[in-house]
């Protein structure tokens, strides 16, 4: 019957309009500045560099592989390798970034940085309100401004960081218990040299233990 | 301050201000007590409506409306006011000046004409011509033409466009909205509108004599409504200012203060219409039961106006857009004869004897009844035709093996 | 006023004809797009759609590039849908480079296609019935539904609509166990919503007056434009890619196909509507049957990937219709030639014969059916 589809959709939209006054999930909205909605922990906005400790020069996980610099799609990412080198988290020593510098008006948030660093260096960081009025240097970040510490990035993924967490420090144990045994291996070798006459060591074919490697804690 | 006297109170405020000035200039004094609330009253419902309206739409649509400017947004307006002050008035090059210009004035003064002719309260009729309704159907055809004024000195095709649209859905709807009056003017016998009020001011069984309460007075009511919505340009007959087809139609070139009056003016418009509609068919100042009559007058007539408003606003968060031919088609081929149908129950109902077999509810029933009947069998008459003709049909869908 | 500065008179062209661009700005053309639509009165003799105003070199960045590069890229095509636009490319990959995926994965793609699916829909309804004039409130209506599908791509892949989701032989990320609740959660409100709008549009009058028998659509002149997806089927065409192809495990699921008859706008909204429903189900079936185990085979080989020399075309049923992607590789790290085919693009060719004759009014409500993102018609 003619109006009987409009008297109906009268009714939705009366129903409607009552009930975003009585029901709580009709009106969705949240009041922006005052309210803030939660984001969830794996959202991800622009990339940030980690840093263990409370240095961040020193503690910066980045070895300037540049990986992330070559599979950057939008080639956001610029980095110099450092001339000298620095210890990482098993002892090992590492070049580092003299500059790392990410252009945020480029990047897209896609994340293939974070996926194929192989050193837990970068990660996603969820902070959005970024505005800036200086449009081209206030969106170019260099290293200072992109490292944050370990435990912020805790606080902002907490499930990711336990992981990594998890991963790095087995990882440090095994590379530790791997010195002691090589320590172990290099003090037997060095104790079996001294001990049997001295004779040519290249027909022993035994491998020299490295003396320049030290054994750090 | 008895019931009267409150209802009253404009009237002998006037009275004492007039009486109080030197006796030359009474006439001048007399008649600017009268006009200037007018101008101040309906542009700031405007206002109002445009908070509610906004409000309104947003609670519809489940989401909050202004809220920022003053609390819960009731200053909404007073910025709105200021935005459209401050903006650049661009006038295109090619446009003509003259009439660019002045299509927004004559539009606004067109409305507030219609006013003219309203009876707000008791004794409150800002002029009270022996043909009032005859009046404001002569000054609504000077918004149509203020519209085609704006359409055709943008020089824009947007804008012409919309324009003719307007003109051709002006003119067709104004046909059921005159002739859905017409039943009301045939049963009162007079064009006054002070006189239709104070005959629908009569009680009887403590219910008044509204012509709403009528089975022609009711689908009169309607017609008129609808007609009034196409009047004004109002979704859904909101084709010549199609937001999403043609941008804003007549009005796309006007920009800051201009803009802001064509908005008022149609606002103002729907104020007049709807106040005509309250006049004819909702008893003008008087109220429905007779225990609720100490309310002042002019209070009941903006409570009225204030619920059509809220009418408009509903069914603009409700309904799409109608298409040119398809309103084409609703005024001429359903309107039309619908409202003939109007005229004739109205007939039929003066005529008919109020008492059958002696008794005068029953006479009053079956009154009723046949009246009723006599504009519903033809309202499905016409519904199933103007369905057929639009091919709307309703259809069952297969799924593929 | 000086005759100099008369250009061309608007109102005395040639005769009653009068040539509108609908132009890049325009609140109902889905994008920035521009239609130069020549009116004999209210009706269209001629229609001419030019775009181009959104293209962004994305073939040529893509080739340019690694293949994992260009999969955020794919993100960006059709914007609303950047799951399925990731399986589309992916899958193509996949043939190029023979790989195989694992159960998980291929289930958890099939979810977050579907919501996918579900969510574009949604949004479109409620963009038809936004350019027929109500206002936006069966537009917030959708919308809200579409939220809560953004929330939980955001809490899978991070990110509402650019997800970059789909990896070459899995999926980025696993999903939890809490996560899969969430979507169980939202299962039951879909319905309801779909409910709602089917409601809309079967018994309003104004909507079922303005849509059907507008843009009509023959079967003959669908197949030989090489229209696809919902636009197709509509027309009656049996022709659905997932039915087809059976890419990924479609063939596991019982959903059925709705056909139309009268290939006009209301049987194209009508498809949606249905189709949504039938993506419930689909949902319903992926949720209970998605098994635990790896995402991802772990030899495949993240960066650096070269497929060997060869060609492969990788298609699947987006909601739009059939996005395909066609790669020629060389055996090198980029791809030697990146080839999107976009089902918007192709639907849109056959616009203007949809819309001669019809008012310009109807052009709009023609295009919202057409289901165009500029993203995808421009690359």
């Amino acid at each position: 019957m003619l109006g009987e589809g409009i008297l109906q959709g009268l009714m939705e939209t009366a129903r409607n309009f009552f009930g975003s006054y009585i029901e709580k999930d009709r009106l969705t909205t949240v009041q922006y500045p005052e309210e803030r909605f939660e984001l969830p922990e794996a959202s991800r906005n622009f990339p940030f560099l980690l840093y263990d400790g409370t240095d961040p020069d020193a503690g910066l996980r980045c070895v300037s592989c540049q990986i992330c610099e070559k599979e950057c799609p939008p080639r956001c990412i610029h980095i110099e390798k450092s001339k000298d080198k620095k210890p990482d988290f098993v002892g090992k020593q590492q070049f580092y970034p003299a500059v790392f510098d990410i252009d945020v008006s480029v990047c897209m948030s896609c994340q293939i940085c974070v996926e194929v660093c192989p050193f837990d260096a970068i990660r996603m960081d969820k902070v959005f309100e970024l505005s800036t009025g200086d449009r081209f240097g206030g969106l170019l970040w260099d290293k200072h401004e992109l490292s944050k510490s370990n435990e912020y990035y805790r606080q902002i993924h907490p499930v990711e960081a336990a992981e990594t967490d998890e991963r790095r420090t087995k990882e440090k144990a095994d590379a530790q218990a791997k010195a002691i045994a090589a320590a172990a291996a290099a003090a037997a070798k060095a104790a079996a040299a001294a001990a049997a006459p001295p004779s040519d060591a290249s027909s022993n074919g035994a491998a020299h233990p490295n003396p320049s490697k030290p054994v750090t804690q | 301050m008895t019931v009267a006297g409150l209802d009253q109170i404009f009237v002998t405020l006037k009275d004492i201000l007039v009486a109080h000035t030197p006796a030359p200039l009474q006439t001048i004094v007399g008649i600017l007590i009268t006009i200037v609330p007018i101008i101040v009253i309906f542009p700031a419902l405007f206002a109002v409506t445009t908070i509610l309206e906004r409000k309104g739409l947003g609670r519809i649509q489940n989401r909050y409306g202004p809220n920022r400017v003053g609390p819960w947004g009731i200053l909404q307006p007073m910025a709105d006011a200021v935005k459209s002050l401050t903006k650049e008035d661009l006038v295109p090059r090619a446009a003509d000046q003259v009439v660019h210009y002045l299509a927004p004035l004559v539009l606004v003064g067109a409305s507030f004409l219609g006013f003219a002719v309203l009876p707000i309260g008791r004794n409150m009729t800002a002029v009270n011509l022996d043909a009032g309704v005859l009046f404001f159907f002569a000054i609504g055809a000077g918004t149509e033409l203020a519209v085609f004024m704006a359409g055709w000195s943008s020089r824009n095709k947007y804008s012409l466009l919309g324009a003719m649209r307007a003109i051709a859905q002006m003119i067709s709807y104004e046909i059921p909205l005159i002739l859905s009056s017409i039943a009301v003017v045939m049963i009162a016998g007079t064009l006054s509108p002070t006189l239709i009020v104070e005959r629908q001011a009569a009680f009887s069984h403590g219910l008044a004599h509204w012509n709403l309460f009528t089975p022609w007075g009711l689908a009169g009511f309607i017609l008129f409504m609808i007609a009034g919505t196409a009047e004004t340009n109002r979704s859904p007959f909101d084709l010549p200012e199609g937001e999403s087809e043609i941008i804003a139609g007549y009005f796309i070139e006007y920009s800051g203060f201009k803009f802001a009056l064509f908005f008022l003016a149609e606002y103002l418009e729907m104020f007049a219409v709807s106040g005509l509609g309250i006049t004819l068919f909702l008893g003008g100042w008087s109220s429905p039961v007779s225990f609720l009559a100490w309310i002042p007058s002019w209070a009941w007539f903006f409570t009225k106006l204030l619920a059509l408003i809220v009418g408009f606003i509903w069914i603009r968060g409700t309904m799409p857009r109608l298409r040119m031919d398809q309103l084409m088609n609703f005024a001429w081929k359903f309107m039309l004869p619908m409202t003939l149908v109007v005229i004739v129950s109205a007939g039929i109902w003066r005529f008919l004897p109020v008492s059958f077999g002696g008794s005068a509810a029953l006479g009053g029933m079956v009154r009723w009844l046949v009246c009723a009947l006599v504009i519903v069998v033809p309202y499905v008459i016409f519904a199933r035709m103007l369905g057929r003709g639009n091919h709307i049909e309703k259809r069952v869908y297969r799924f593929a093996e | 006023m000086s005759e100099n500065l008369l250009e061309i008179d608007p109102i005395a062209g040639q005769g009653e004809i009068m040539e509108i661009s609908m132009g890049p700005h325009h609140p109902s053309t889905h994008g920035v797009f521009r239609m130069d639509v020549r009116l004999e009165g209210e009706q269209v003799v001629r229609l001419k759609p030019v775009f181009g105003y959104l293209h962004r070199n994305h073939e040529k960045i893509a080739e340019h590039g690694a293949y994992l590069s260009a999969i955020p890229y794919t993100d960006r095509l059709d914007y609303l849908c950047s799951m399925t636009n990731n399986w589309g490319y992916v899958l193509a990959v996949e043939k190029l480079a023979g790989l195989a995926v694992p159960e998980r994965a291929e289930y958890i793609r099939v979810i977050v296609a579907e919501l996918t699916r579900f969510q574009n829909h949604a949004g479109l309804v409620g963009f038809l019935l936004q350019d027929m004039g109500a206002s936006g409130t069966p537009l917030m209506y959708a919308f809200r539904e579409r939220e809560k599908v953004l929330d939980l791509f955001e809490s899978l892949s991070g990110a509402r609509m650019m997800c970059n989701y789909m990896r070459f032989g899995g999926v980025r990320v696993d999903c939890t166990a809490a996560w899969l609740d969430d979507v169980r959660r939202l299962l039951p409100a879909l319905p309801k919503f779909v409910d709602e709008f089917e409601n809309l549009l079967r018994s309003n009058e104004i909507l079922m007056a303005r849509t059907q028998g507008t843009g009509v659509l023959s079967r003959e002149l669908a197949i030989n434009a090489g229209v696809t997806g919902p636009m197709l089927r509509a027309a009656g065409v049996n022709y659905d890619i997932r039915k087809v192809d059976n890419y990924g495990i479609y063939d596991r699921f019982d959903f059925r196909i709705p056909l139309g008859d009268h290939g006009d706008v209301y049987d194209r909204y009508m498809m949606r509507i249905l189709e949504m429903r039938e993506t419930v189900k689909i949902l319903e079936q992926a949720l209970r049957d998605i098994p635990e185990g790896p995402i991802m085979d772990p030899k495949v080989r993240l960066r650096g990937l070269r497929p060997k020399a060869g060609e492969a075309y990788g298609r699947i049923e987006s909601p739009k219709g059939e996005l395909g992607f066609f790669l020629i590789s060389d055996g090198s790290t980029n791809p030697y030639r990146y080839r999107v085919r976009p089902p918007s693009m192709i639907n849109l060719t056959i616009l203007e014969d949809m819309c001669l004759g019809q008012n310009i009014a109807d052009v709009v409500v023609t295009l919202g059916s057409v289901d165009i993102v500029l993203g995808e018609v421009d690359r």
